[in-house]
């Protein structure tokens, strides 16, 4: 079954955290990273540009509006996710505990719906 | 015979439904396959005889109608029949394995405390499954309508379907959180029926009783120390409940309690399972807290009680698990072993640091220290910060009559 480890950061906290700390963390997230692919349980994976950078889209009425920002103004800002393989919720959650950005932000981790497309 | 399948099913009903979950991999269909296998007992019992091992019956007439009810649904949903056949096509091997079949109770148990769920979908949803409580009678003890309780339950079985939440006993390395999980939740059954003990309804008293069930079952299927703690800190209090009260559901002090009226046996079982889980050495808080009143419970009247020992035990408590609450309760201990003034130093230290100041609890004791060493302004000040705070009828009682005896 898969599920999406979203990882949420508060962007705004990223400046306090002191450098060295940062760069720990990033390290640890690359060895996390490496082990993950190389386990085979990692379907997909990506850290994103800060929630500045997002552009907001809606379609009403066959019209498109563009806003700019992410779509819903939250503490914690999405920063990336995970798309993994696991057997059950017990072994998502000890897969998604090992990303190291739960230790300054938080990780979601949300079943995907089985939809039967290929 | 109707009354041997209604004993069959207070004695089995859980097992059966704790097996199916297992076999059928879902909580909604094994509860309706539970529900026709006693419905096909009704029927084939009186005619046939009741069979050497109802439970198999039970559990093997439960999973053939599960299929049959899938295979007939499958006629409108295709994906349906692949899940009949996977179902059919486990073997009777493993239906019957008796490591699996012995560990489905407490299968159910973690998976209704599983902390992914909210904390307030696991009471209703473990004394539903677990107990086989009515939704309306836990509506009733929660003081909830049986529409949000039931609401609870629903989503809480969602999400164990959705997210998959494994019907598993957690591995060595997980169990401690995963058994804390547990033990809150039966800790907290036991509050809800114990708090409010004057004058309220039986079905409160019934909820301890059902949480002093739920953690006898755990004991039998996991003897950890801290299981027999929990255990022996709810047969302990328990012991105390009709001496809580007075006749007229006024609150009685512990050191007022008439202890001729505590229940010895209560006691004897309880102080039994504190002293094997302090010899473990791998104990917790409910163990201590247990000791706490096992301390209490030797002691003859108020004056005799082993206060030294009452705060070594607190020390430790605080250091395994460090709260405002803990150091309140040790403060009461120290005023008892040392003298008011310095219980009232240390609630002091505790207001200063902003702790506690909402707790009605806290200006309960700063109160009954000021009223000891005579300072009784101060003493009223307390008890009227108390008074506005706490929230149960008996508790704001008693504080207004310590008001009155305080010449207000």
């Amino acid at each position: 079954m898969k599920y999406l480890c979203l990882i949420y950061v508060e962007e705004r906290l990223l400046d306090t955290v002191p450098a060295a700390e940062l760069t720990a963390i990033e390290g640890v997230w690359l060895d996390y990273h490496a082990s993950l692919r190389q386990s085979g349980r990692m379907l997909a994976g990506e850290a994103l540009q800060p929630a500045e950078s997002a552009t907001t889209l809606r379609l009403r009425n066959g019209k498109l509006s563009l806003a700019d920002g992410p779509s819903v103004d939250t503490r914690e800002q999405l920063a990336g996710f995970y798309l993994i393989d696991a057997g059950d919720l017990d072994d998502a959650i000890r897969l998604a505990a090992r990303i190291p950005q739960g230790r300054v932000g938080s990780i979601e981790v949300r079943p995907v719906r089985p939809l039967g497309l290929a | 015979m109707s009354v041997s399948i209604d004993a069959v099913y207070r004695a089995e009903s859980r097992r059966v439904l704790a097996t199916l979950i297992r076999l059928l991999g879902d909580f909604d269909r094994a509860e309706e396959a539970l529900h026709d296998a006693f419905a096909a007992a009704v029927e084939q019992w009186p005619r046939d005889g009741v069979p050497a091992n109802p439970r198999a019956w039970l559990v093997s007439a439960g999973r053939f109608k599960a299929i049959d009810n899938l295979r007939r649904r499958a006629r409108f949903d295709a994906s349906l029949a692949l899940l009949a056949d996977q179902l059919d096509a486990g073997d009777e091997a493993e239906v019957w394995d008796g490591e699996a079949v012995e560990d489905d109770r407490l299968r159910l148990i973690f998976t209704c405390c599983h902390p992914a769920l909210p904390a307030d979908a696991q009471v209703p949803l473990t004394l539903r499954e677990v107990c086989d409580l009515k939704t309306e009678e836990i509506a009733h003890a929660f003081l909830a309508t049986p529409s949000t309780i039931a609401q609870r339950i629903v989503r809480a079985k969602a999400k164990i379907r959705d997210a998959r939440i494994p019907y598993q006993v957690p591995a060595l390395n997980e169990l401690p959180e995963r058994l804390d999980s547990v033990l809150r939740v039966i800790y907290l059954v036991f509050n809800e029926g114990y708090s409010a003990s004057s004058g309220e309804t039986l079905t409160r008293t019934d909820l301890s009783r059902e949480a002093i069930r739920l953690g006898r079952l755990l004991l039998e299927l996991l003897p950890e120390p801290e299981v027999m703690g929990l255990l022996a800190l709810m047969l302990l209090h328990e012991s105390r409940r009709a001496a809580r009260a007075s006749a007229d559901g006024e609150l009685v002090l512990l050191e007022d309690q008439d202890r001729s009226r505590w229940d010895r046996e209560l006691i004897a079982e309880g102080s039994a399972l504190v002293e094997r889980a302090l010899t473990s050495r791998r104990f917790g808080p409910y163990t201590l807290q247990a000791a706490i009143v096992a301390v209490h419970a030797e002691a003859e009247d108020a004056a005799a009680t082993d206060w030294v020992q009452i705060v070594g035990l607190y020390d430790v408590l605080a250091r395994v698990t460090p709260s405002p609450v803990v150091e309140l309760n040790r403060a009461v201990a120290v005023a008892m072993r040392d003298g008011p003034e310095a219980g009232l130093a240390l609630v002091e230290r505790l207001f200063a640091r902003g702790e506690l100041l909402d707790y009605h609890l806290a200006h309960a004791a700063r109160a009954d220290f000021c009223r000891r060493l005579g300072c009784n302004a101060e003493a009223r000040e307390s008890y009227r910060r108390a008074l506005a705070l706490a929230r149960q009828e008996p508790e704001r009682r008693f504080l207004e009559r310590r008001l009155q005896q305080l010449g207000e």
